[in-house]
């Protein structure tokens, strides 16, 4: 610890941080730009300039960049020093010199850090009196509008593009006054994490094109803290919303899991809810045509029917609720509720869930991964399948060459020379997956191979590490040098962490993986295991059932009660349109139209993450809270609210009873109830509300129709008032609607709720961990060691391809995202293709089961052979049950 | 007189070559060098009293001594001699690559066995073509002799050295942008500390030091510090130096001569002091980027404090006269273009800040200044002072304009007032 001196008083911090960082971990004001907590200091915007004295004699002291300066006991600064107050000043009337002014239509109105660090200096009237300069802007894509001339030059933006997420097509020309921040020439921005550009640009010049499109002022927002739904990783999002749509999310800080930064599939894939095939009343199927009805005469109608059916089951969703999978298992009971996922998807999932909460290994979070030196991803193409979990890998990967940096003395926040040093240098960083992916550019060695061979490849690198462990009989020379590099650097490792997940659909890589994370565990206990799963509830739904849609596709219930979920994707639609054909009634509550709902007598509608309230379980076992961002004014509402009904639980049973009795008849799920404050918690006696207090225009919405003021909504199921009124200070973190304190209007303001800045939330980090590793399971079998995969001369395996724009059901529904979805394809090695005479673009026909799928063909030379990519979730490959051999046919 | 650097330059205007050099006493130093162990000569280089002639003035010795040495620094290490001269006025290290490449190469060669380095650059601004070739054959002489290359003279001293021709930006010439330049990043300054000693090129250990700066290191170690410091009329700093003179004064050119000679000496003595007609009113002593001297600083001492002491800079030592018949807003307005052309584009104040001063600038040779723009210029000079921007370059650029409004404030004044600048027609 030091102590320092800030304009005179005595504080005590922490030795060898950069001033800034310390000065606003001490709640002070202090300017910035170029720093960002995740990506240290550079220096190069000189707003954080503050004084300096070499003692307390020095009257006169000198002025450094608070964001350079290493903190070191008895130093004294002063931020109010007239010379620094002017210079920041200064700095700003600089910076402003050829911003446009145009703060009226701005789309960072209301939150922009410029604006708010203008205020703060004091700066105001303008003395340049010449032309401005006049940049031209550039088309960026779907996702994000470019305005040049607002820019400040703070390089954030090509600092996190280029040098957090390795983006390539992003950078700086020009130099001097014209420094030029964008694209070689107008197109759209590929990386996957382009849209923290938005927040990380501290002015607008890169804004979300989707709030663009149904632009409203940021104080006129509804908003809710929630999780995004886009995957298994639960990331912490910020959605908000207006006149009844969802107008744009924003990133959630939470230090455990998503940090500052969400990938682009969770932040632009929202634009669904807004969609014409919302389901927004109930519907009955009569004479095969689904009609609007009355809701009290479709529950009328529902309950009736299930009070005369003697058979009734329950499909549940892994993307829905907890609350709603159970209210729905508890309806139909334990034994007639049927998870809705293929039953080899669910007892992969099942698997990891084992693992996670009997075995030894700590799984840490996307957070925590990030401090991890060595990293061996077994199997996944993560920046498909869970992509923020892939940034945060890429962080990892640095941690190894960044104490190079630390060996010179250099500090770890000094990012001009930590980046010297290390250069490109990554690693020890290993990939094996079964074709390129994203993360093989910073990858120490590539693995390419079939999924029986990836996981030998992970039992050989095990049997390295413990000779104890069975030897892979026949590895090929080549996965034996592999193997032995691996374990050579999993061993060195501080902390070494084994990534693995279920998108390749094999119990050998999940079991080889945790079988690899053992053997470490019995060399170095810091060894960390993290699992990726397909949806954002998948771990909560296998928390309540094994049984599966394959099982219940064999019943012919007299009811069928679908939950969230469509159903065709999910098993081989022949056995879903039997189901159909043996249920003799069904309701399906649903958010979105689709194949599903079709096929059901009644429709429910279901609110969407965004006008639900509930909890999931991310890939780590982690509960998280979301809430419903606003009242529709049709009869969209939480699934489990809907069950509620049906059960006839009356007026005063709310979320918080939900929650009571689902932990009730789960105890392992306890924790669920302190995931977020009940509904009666009040700060003082104020609840939380959704909208700023800044709000505007409340009484004048409606005045074209009525004068009088409508009573707001009242929400039961959260302390969450629907309205401007209530408590606006620092609110526990899993009921933080918005990033605001006062004189931080941008999201920077974070750094108010954050007790270290960069650091923990005030009030903890959000999130439960149901699942702890209790380490009861001794041993993973590693006995079933699968043979070398053997191309066969007719068929070929089908793997699924991931795709972060098209695999994810509901997103894929998503303008912005739709745009970004690639030509379904299915893709071979080139010479897998010669065998069998074809060209690349070819159209080829492939069978699952009895259906035929029909894409054209294109080649990937890193795909391991005698494997044919088939793309996952796409409309033309809905229900394949992978993995599955086919035949490929190339004959028209 | 002695004049080492210079004296064996050939009047035909052709470059000494190796064998040329060598009968001068080239290489002897380099011998002598490798005799001895490399603490030895960095204690020679230390009691020389050589202090850097890029600007900085800075000890090379001291300089040299932070490099971490010894057997348990395993490290790559980098020499780099600093050829991208573009200081407005300044042609000094041109006349020494142009004449005698041979002995900036063997000043290297001794720095590289100092410090234990393997890998040496020459960054050299684009515009110097023909020291380009010099030095082209140059090396291509020093490989063929073993004076570069492996096992250097047999005495186990391995050095590869490049010549990297720049793209031509001022900014190069800031010893750290010019490491990211040769790293091929965008050339934008590194922020101090860590300096280019303990982490330079590519993060390892470097030493930067400019062409002069390195031609003298054979003399020393050849000759001797003591030798090196009688050299030199000033206490503190040995050796000669080569100083210039342009501007309008009847023999401008460049001369080695003792360092600390007073501006009175280089002026009348040797520039023969101003043409027909006209009046001697000040002159930037070292490039573009120093504060104006004038008149009755005739007889300081042009060594490193003696410029210091009334506020201005030795810098380059190249030095820039004004005349009275010329428009010193002019003057700092034609620099200021220049530097508000080369700003790195990287911190703030140089970014925005030279721009500014530069349409103010013009404003007033246009006729269009106001009181109020006075008032920015000298607000300017403080916000762009040392240590509040990244690198030198914005600091410098304030040199001439706070030491012209200081001087020259009438001159100022009356651009507002006259609506025009009237030392136009």
């Amino acid at each position: 610890m030091a102590t320092i001196y800030i304009d005179d008083k005595e504080y005590e911090v922490e030795e060898g941080k950069n001033l800034l960082e310390v000065c606003l971990s001490l709640g002070l004001d202090l300017e910035y730009f170029c720093w960002h907590p995740a990506m240290d200091s550079v220096g190069a915007c000189r707003q954080c300039g503050v004084i300096n004295y070499k003692d307390e004699n020095d009257t006169e002291g000198k002025l450094v960049m608070a964001c350079m300066q290493k903190v070191t006991d008895g130093m004294r600064v002063s931020i109010e020093a007239p010379w620094a107050k002017e210079f920041r000043a200064g700095i700003i009337e600089a910076l402003m010199i050829n911003h446009p002014h145009d703060c009226p239509v701005c789309d960072e109105g209301g939150e922009c850090h410029l604006q708010d660090m203008t205020i703060m200096t004091g700066h105001n009237y303008r003395r340049f009196d010449f032309n401005k300069l006049t940049l031209r802007d550039q088309y960026l894509g779907p996702f994000i509008d470019h305005e040049m001339n607002r820019c400040i030059q703070c390089y954030r933006c090509v600092r996190f593009y280029n040098d957090y997420a390795d983006g390539v097509d992003l950078s700086v020309r020009h130099i001097a006054s014209s420094v030029y921040f964008g694209r070689t020439q107008d197109g759209t921005l590929e990386n996957e994490f382009s849209g923290n550009l938005v927040e990380v640009c501290p002015t607008g010049v890169f804004t979300d094109k989707t709030l663009a499109k149904h632009y409203t002022r940021k104080w006129d927002l509804t908003s809710v803290p929630s999780i995004c739904h886009g995957c298994s990783l639960g990331c912490n999002i910020l959605v908000s919303e207006r006149y009844g749509s969802i107008r744009r999310i924003l990133d959630r800080y939470n230090e455990d899991v998503n940090g500052y930064f969400l990938c682009d599939r969770g932040r632009f894939g929202y634009e669904y809810t807004n969609s014409d095939y919302r389901v927004l009343y109930p519907f009955k199927k009569t004479g095969g045509k689904q009609e609007q009805i009355d809701k009290a005469e479709a529950l009328e109608e529902i309950k009736k029917t299930i009070n005369s059916s003697k058979h009734t089951i329950g499909i549940g969703s892994p993307r829905a609720s907890l609350e709603s999978n159970y209210m729905l298992q508890r309806l139909v009971g334990k034994e007639n509720f049927y998870a809705g996922i293929s039953e080899k998807e669910g007892k992969l999932v099942e698997r990891v869930k084992t693992i996670l909460r009997d075995g030894k290994i700590k799984t840490p979070s996307m957070g925590e991964a990030e401090h991890y030196d060595t990293v061996f991803i077994i199997g996944e193409d993560l920046t498909n399948t869970a992509p923020r979990l892939a940034l945060s890998l890429r962080q990892a990967s640095k941690v190894a060459p960044n104490k190079k940096a630390g060996a010179k003395d250099i500090p770890d926040w000094d990012n001009v020379h930590v980046r010297k040093v290390v250069q490109r240098e990554r690693g020890p960083f290993y990939v094996a997956t079964t074709h390129q992916t994203k993360l093989n550019g910073i990858a120490t060695d590539n693995i390419y191979a079939a999924p029986d061979d990836i996981a030998r490849l992970s039992y050989a690198v095990a049997h390295e590490i413990n000779n104890n462990l069975p030897v892979v009989e026949g590895l090929s020379k080549q996965l034996q040098k592999s193997a032995k590099a691996i374990a050579r650097s999993l061993q060195e490792a501080e902390k070494p962490l084994i990534v693995s997940g279920t998108s390749l659909y094999s119990e050998s890589v999940i079991d080889a993986a945790a079988s690899l994370a053992y053997a470490m565990y019995g060399k170095n206990e810091k060894t960390g295991l993290i699992y990726t799963v397909p949806e954002v509830n998948s771990m909560g739904l296998a928390m309540l059932t094994d049984n599966y849609l394959n099982e219940a596709c064999q019943e012919s219930p007299e009811l069928l009660i679908t939950l969230e979920n469509d159903l065709f994707r999910q098993v081989d639609c022949e056995k879903v349109t039997k189901l159909f054909e043996n249920s003799n009634k069904s309701v399906v509550l649903e958010s979105l139209h689709n194949a599903t709902t079709r096929e059901h007598d009644y429709v429910l509608p279901a609110g969407s993450f965004a006008e639900s309230t509930g909890t999931v379980v991310s890939n780590e076992g982690r509960a998280q809270r979301f809430y419903q961002t606003f009242k529709p004014d049709n009869e969209m509402q939480s699934s489990w609210a809907w069950i509620a009904e049906i059960e006839e639980k009356g007026e005063n049973y709310h979320f918080d009873d939900v929650v009571a009795d689902l932990i009730e008849a789960y105890p392992d799920l306890k924790l669920v109830k302190e995931t977020a404050p009940d509904a009666d918690y009040r700060k003082g006696t104020q609840k939380i509300p959704r909208q700023s207090h800044r709000f505007s225009g409340r009484t004048a919405i409606n005045t074209e129709k009525e004068v009088s003021e409508k009573k707001p909504p009242e929400d039961p199921d959260s302390p969450m008032s629907y309205t401007m009124e209530g408590f606006h200070g620092r609110t526990p973190s899993a009921l933080t609607a918005r990033n605001w304190a006062p004189r931080w209007n941008s999201v920077q303001a974070i750094n108010k709720q954050q007790i270290e800045v960069g650091g923990a939330l005030h009030d903890g980090n959000p999130g439960k961990r149901l699942l702890n590793a209790n380490g009861s399971l001794e041993n993973i079998n590693s006995e079933h060691i699968p043979e070398a995969f053997k191309p066969q001369e007719r068929k070929s395996l089908a793997l699924p391809m991931h795709y972060i724009y098209g695999s994810e059901e509901l997103s894929a529904k998503s303008p912005a995202v739709a745009e970004r979805i690639p030509e379904s394809c299915f893709i071979l090695n080139p010479e897998d293709a010669t065998d069998k005479d074809i060209a690349e673009g070819d159209q080829v026909e492939i069978d699952f089961n009895d259906n035929k799928i029909r894409l054209k063909v294109e080649f990937n030379e890193t795909l391991a052979k005698g494997i044919i990519g088939v793309p996952k979730g796409f409309e033309e490959t809905a229900g394949c049950e992978f993995p599955f051999w086919t035949e490929i046919n190339s004959k028209t | 007189m002695e004049r080492p650097l210079t004296e064996h330059i050939k009047s035909d205007g052709t470059w000494l070559t190796l064998k040329e050099y060598e009968k001068t006493g080239g290489y002897q130093g380099l011998k002598k060098a490798l005799e001895m162990t490399p603490e030895e000569v960095l204690q020679e280089v230390k009691d020389s009293n050589l202090r850097g002639r890029g600007g900085g003035g800075f000890p090379t010795g001291l300089k040299w001594s932070f490099v971490p040495t010894g057997e348990d620094n395993t490290e790559t290490k980098y020499i780099i001699c600093n050829a991208d001269e573009m200081e407005p006025g300044t042609f000094k290290d041109r006349l020494l690559l142009e004449t005698n490449p041979h002995q900036v190469i063997e000043g290297m060669i001794i720095s590289a066995y100092t410090v234990q380095a393997n890998i040496s650059f020459i960054f050299l601004r684009w515009a110097y073509h023909r020291a380009a070739k010099a030095l082209e054959k140059a090396l291509q002489e020093a490989y063929d002799a073993g004076y570069l290359g492996k096992n250097i003279m047999k005495k186990g001293l391995d050095l590869e050295m490049q010549l990297h021709s720049s793209v031509g930006r001022y900014i190069c010439g800031e010893e750290t942008a010019l490491l990211n330049a040769l790293e091929g990043e965008r050339a934008v300054p590194r922020s101090k500390p860590p300096f280019p000693q303990v982490s330079g090129l590519f993060g390892k250990p470097t030493i930067v030091n400019n062409v002069e700066t390195f031609a003298n290191i054979p003399h020393i170690i050849h000759k001797g510090a003591q030798w090196f410091n009688d050299l030199s009329s000033s206490e503190k700093g040995g050796g000669t130096k080569l100083y210039g003179a342009s501007g309008r004064v009847k023999n401008p050119g460049i001369w080695e001569l003792p360092l600390g000679v007073t501006l009175r000496e280089i002026l009348e003595e040797h520039a023969n002091g101003m043409m027909e007609g006209l009046e001697f009113r000040g002159c930037l002593p070292g490039g573009g980027s120093t504060d104006f001297m004038t008149k009755e600083h005739l007889d300081v001492k042009m060594d490193f404090e003696g410029p210091e002491e009334i506020g201005s800079r030795l810098g380059t030592g190249t030095i820039i006269v004004l005349d009275d018949k010329t428009c010193p807003v002019g003057l700092v307005l034609s620099l200021e273009k220049f530097f508000a052309q080369e700003s790195c584009g990287w911190c703030t104040p140089c970014r925005e800040g030279l721009p500014w001063v530069e349409k103010i600038l013009r404003a007033l040779e246009d006729g269009r200044g106001i009181e109020k723009h006075l008032e920015i210029l000298s607000f300017q000079t403080r916000f762009m002072a040392p240590g509040n921007t990244y690198c030198a370059l914005a600091p410098g650029a304030m040199e001439p304009l706070q030491s012209a409004l200081k001087y020259f404030k009438e001159d100022f004044e009356a651009h507002i007032h006259n609506k025009k600048c009237s030392y136009k027609n």
